[in-house]
């Protein structure tokens, strides 16, 4: 089920984040241990491969798209057969040297054109999904741990609040009702507004065992404001975790907005996303399955290789800092 | 355990509450005026008049709120004079669309959205489960990785790509599967199986890898608890080790998700349903949605959250039975 929170990111708030391999030999420490560690695993590196060539594809649409020549709300009739209902001729859905992942059925726009722009619309989505509820999760989340008492009290209802909500059908619920004007921006606040209080719970069990350590008394009895105390001692010692958390969030978003897309409440048309191409494949599947096969394939990646990605990185720092 | 079960009790109220309020605020407030959709094209002012006294659409919005509430626990009569509709109790109002009441709508669609719900948790529990027992007893082995890397599959293959893979692969192309249509149990039992043998795949593959790694993390963990060594040390069988010690710790956390995953599931499998055109609370949902029949989307979201909420809170209550740890700990 595409839904807000990313399997994995519950399994860490779930408390399932005990397997750090206690065997790998010398956990990494420094900076340049790290990235030499993540560069010797090879699944990693194709990961990264993978959604670095996806966000190239997304920055350099409009250079890809002259290059192929066709763009991707351009009707191209002569390449489907509109004796057979649109079918587009030539094999697999009419892949060949001027469409290079065939047409659409129907109107014969270019597929490739739709991938690339729609892996514009999913990447802006995601990253900015993705940097609102970082931000939201974080300030929450230290906030509720560091003051407690009342603040905290509130904060965790929220979240609770928002947790035993039913986000999905809420989601569509908020996006069918709302006008359809700029759907990007009310995506993303839409996925943020649901997303945060999973990293926020995390952060605030943090913040609220860092809290007690010694070096924030000594902080604290030196004369340094509360705000200077959350921002400059606690924080970095929650970087780890966040990045860890983020990137694991990363999939659920671009999931998200795919399925929203999907049943029509997401990316309005002509606008592409990948979602939103898979659910006009559907009439089409039995006999042009490449329609959903491209989408569907890139869809996929994109999401298998932040997953990875994330759990990678979790191995990582869990394995290198472990409590420090 | 009354003041727990009270103050749960009270929780569970106060949510409910709030997403009442919640999306009562946005359907039929900021959406468009319910009653201009009513009326159509070709439509006089005085019309559109007539239909707003009617749904009560010219009250302060807080008499509105309140009508829609006791509607809710005691019904309410739409109307007045020889023309008034009485709505009996859990009164969610009646569709712009077709003016069916919303409440009829929903329970005709229930038992469809039930069955998905429920093949699909049978088929992610034993599959979830027993992978990762298996994961976890061959930990670092090749079986471990393999399953570990089927999971990371599992969770990221969209559910309605895996749905268009699975019927074209399976029905167009292999034709192993009839096409899915809506048979009823008593008709034909093996094709009713077979029917929604695709939905239950599709629904359960996701989760199924969830609790693959949930339940190998928590074996892996608990195996190496002070309690375990010691069972071992005094010389109990492994089989008994792995049954007293290992497990009952080990598949709590699994009772928890599991209640509310399955909760949620309940209140429509919204992608799944629409994808294989089951006739659910799910497939209710997307169809008002593309008709804008606001009725009805908001009966569905109350419907789910009710759902979820009340799955949360059955939940606890069985923990607290679990899981000893928890009933002192609990006076919060």
């Amino acid at each position: 089920m595409t839904f807000t929170p990313t399997p994995l990111e519950a399994e860490g708030a779930a408390g399932g984040e005990a397997t750090g391999d206690p065997a790998s030999a010398s956990p990494p420490r420094s900076g340049r241990r790290l990235v030499r560690t993540f560069l010797n695993d090879r699944v990693a590196v194709a990961c990264s491969a993978y959604i670095l060539i996806v966000v190239l594809m997304a920055l350099t649409a409009p250079l890809l798209v002259t290059l192929s020549g066709h763009g991707p709300l351009e009707f191209d009739q002569a390449a489907v057969d509109s004796n057979l209902g649109g079918l587009p001729l030539g094999w697999g859905g009419g892949i060949g040297a001027d469409h290079w992942f065939g047409v659409e059925p129907g109107n014969g726009r270019d597929i490739f054109a739709r991938i690339v722009y729609g892996a514009r619309v999913s990447m802006t989505i995601a990253l900015l999904a993705t940097a609102l509820t970082s931000v939201l999760g974080v300030v929450f989340g230290l906030i509720a741990g560091y003051f407690g008492g009342r603040v905290d009290m509130v904060v965790s209802r929220v979240m609770e609040f928002l947790m035993a909500f039913p986000a999905l059908i809420f989601m569509i619920a908020v996006l069918s009702a709302l006008p359809a004007e700029n759907r990007q921006a009310l995506l993303v606040v839409v996925i943020s507004f649901f997303g945060w209080p999973y990293l926020a719970r995390i952060v605030r069990g943090q913040t609220m065992s860092l809290k007690q350590r010694e070096f924030v008394e000594s902080a604290k009895a030196s004369g340094a404001s509360s705000a200077q105390i959350i921002f400059k001692e606690i924080l970095p010692n929650l970087s780890s975790t966040i990045i860890v958390m983020t990137t694991l969030a990363v999939p659920g978003y671009v999931g998200t907005e795919a399925g929203l897309s999907f049943l029509g409440v997401g990316v309005v048309p002509p606008t592409p996303s990948w979602g939103q191409m898979i659910a006009s494949s559907v009439p089409w599947y039995a006999v042009d399955p490449a329609y959903f096969l491209f989408p569907g394939a890139f869809l996929f990646l994109l999401v298998l290789s932040f997953t990875v990605l994330g759990d990678r990185i979790k191995k990582i720092a869990e394995s290198g800092e472990g409590r420090a | 355990m009354i003041r727990f079960l009270a103050n749960r009790l009270l929780g569970m109220a106060v949510v409910l509450f709030l997403v009442c309020l919640f999306t009562y605020v946005i359907f039929f407030v900021l959406s468009p005026d319910p009653a201009v959709q009513i009326c159509g094209k070709n439509c006089d002012p005085e019309a559109i008049d007539r239909i707003r006294a009617n749904l009560g659409l010219d009250q302060p919005f807080w008499t509105q709120f309140w009508t829609f509430l006791s509607g809710l626990f005691a019904g309410r009569t739409y109307g007045t004079g020889a023309n008034a509709i009485e709505c009996a109790a859990p009164c969610l109002g009646y569709s712009f669309q077709t003016s069916q009441p919303v409440t009829d709508m929903i329970l005709q669609r229930l038992p469809v959205s039930a069955t998905v719900a429920v093949g699909a948790a049978v088929l992610w529990l034993l599959a979830g489960v027993s992978a990762g027992l298996v994961s976890a007893v061959k930990e670092g082995k090749f079986a471990d990785r393999f399953i570990t890397g089927l999971t990371l599959t599992g969770m990221s293959v969209p559910n309605y790509v895996l749905a268009l893979l699975l019927q074209f692969l399976l029905v167009v192309t292999l034709g192993w599967l009839p096409f899915p249509q809506a048979v009823p149990f008593g008709e034909d039992p093996g094709r009713w199986f077979l029917n929604f043998l695709m939905p239950w795949i599709v629904l359960s593959i996701g989760a199924a890898a969830v609790y693959t790694r949930l339940t190998r993390a928590n074996v892996i963990e608990t195996l190496q608890e002070n309690y375990v060594r010691t069972a071992r040390a005094k010389g109990l069988s492994p089989g008994l080790v792995w049954r007293r010690h290992a497990l009952r710790p080990a598949l709590t956390p699994i009772v928890t998700i599991f209640g509310m995953d399955f909760a949620g599931l309940l209140g429509g499998a919204l992608i799944t349903e629409t994808v294989f055109g089951l006739n659910g609370v799910g497939k209710l949902a997307s169809d008002s949605i593309t008709k804008n029949d606001q009725p009805v989307i908001m009966g569905v979201t109350l419907l789910a959250a009710f759902l979820v909420v009340v799955g949360n809170m059955v939940v606890d209550l069985l923990y607290t039975a679990i899981d000893p740890r928890v009933r002192v700990g609990s006076a919060t």
